[in-house]
């Protein structure tokens, strides 16, 4: 029972690490959509990681109360909506005009806009 | 010491939390500040986990989950409120 603990204990601590990672790229990225883009996709692999670790670290005392469920249940809840609100927030950002960084070079959502397969993403 | 690496991981999220919280100042647009109370939320839902870990409670997962649930809805909010449809 103890290698399941030590197992959930470095599942922890990768999530974690994936975790600060992110929050690394939210200082160092040069544009509001990269930072939208990996500040959300590693925290999610982070927070996922790092719940399965709890469950795995858990899993000792599954007799009182149920951990691993409730475990379940946040992992999914996170895995729907968390990227929901990335695309949102990304969609918000296009709709306000702040403006690309000097290094993007390809902007797919203007060209459909042009060519009229998109309508426009503001309701106004 | 039992579990060290248990805390090694909460000075890892509380460093998460810090660099969220440099981004949520200094931010120059309004979709910088969201994404960073975004990125801090799903860093304190960990932290509130390992904390249940910790002290060996149950009930707590249940605040995760509520927490979480309101965090997404407020997004959702703000961003309708951006994009002008609010």
């Amino acid at each position: 029972m103890s290698y399941i603990k030590l197992l959930g204990e470095i599942f922890l601590l990768m999530g974690s690490f994936s975790l600060f990672i992110a929050a690394l790229g939210l200082i160092r990225m040069p544009d509001v959509y990269n930072r939208v883009q990996t500040g959300t996709k590693a925290s999610t692999l982070g927070a996922i990681m790092s719940f399965i670790g709890i469950g795995l670290v858990a899993v000792d005392h599954w007799d009182e109360t149920n951990w691993v469920g409730r475990v379940i249940v946040l992992i999914v809840f996170i895995l729907l909506t968390n990227p929901v609100s990335s695309h949102v927030l990304m969609r918000a950002a296009y709709a306000m005009k702040i403006p690309l960084s000097k290094v993007t070079s390809v902007d797919k959502l203007k060209e459909d806009i042009e060519h009229k397969v998109l309508e426009e993403p503001i309701d106004e | 010491m039992n579990n060290i690496i248990i805390y090694i991981a909460l000075f890892f999220l509380m460093l998460t939390l810090l660099a969220g919280i440099y981004r949520f100042i200094k931010g120059p647009s309004l979709v910088d500040r969201v994404v960073a109370f975004d990125s801090m939320t799903i860093t304190s839902l960990v932290v509130i986990g390992v904390i249940a870990l910790l002290s060996n409670r149950a009930i707590y997962f249940d605040v995760a989950v509520v927490y979480g649930l309101l965090s997404f809805l407020g997004v959702i909010i703000v961003a309708k409120y951006i994009q002008g449809g609010l």
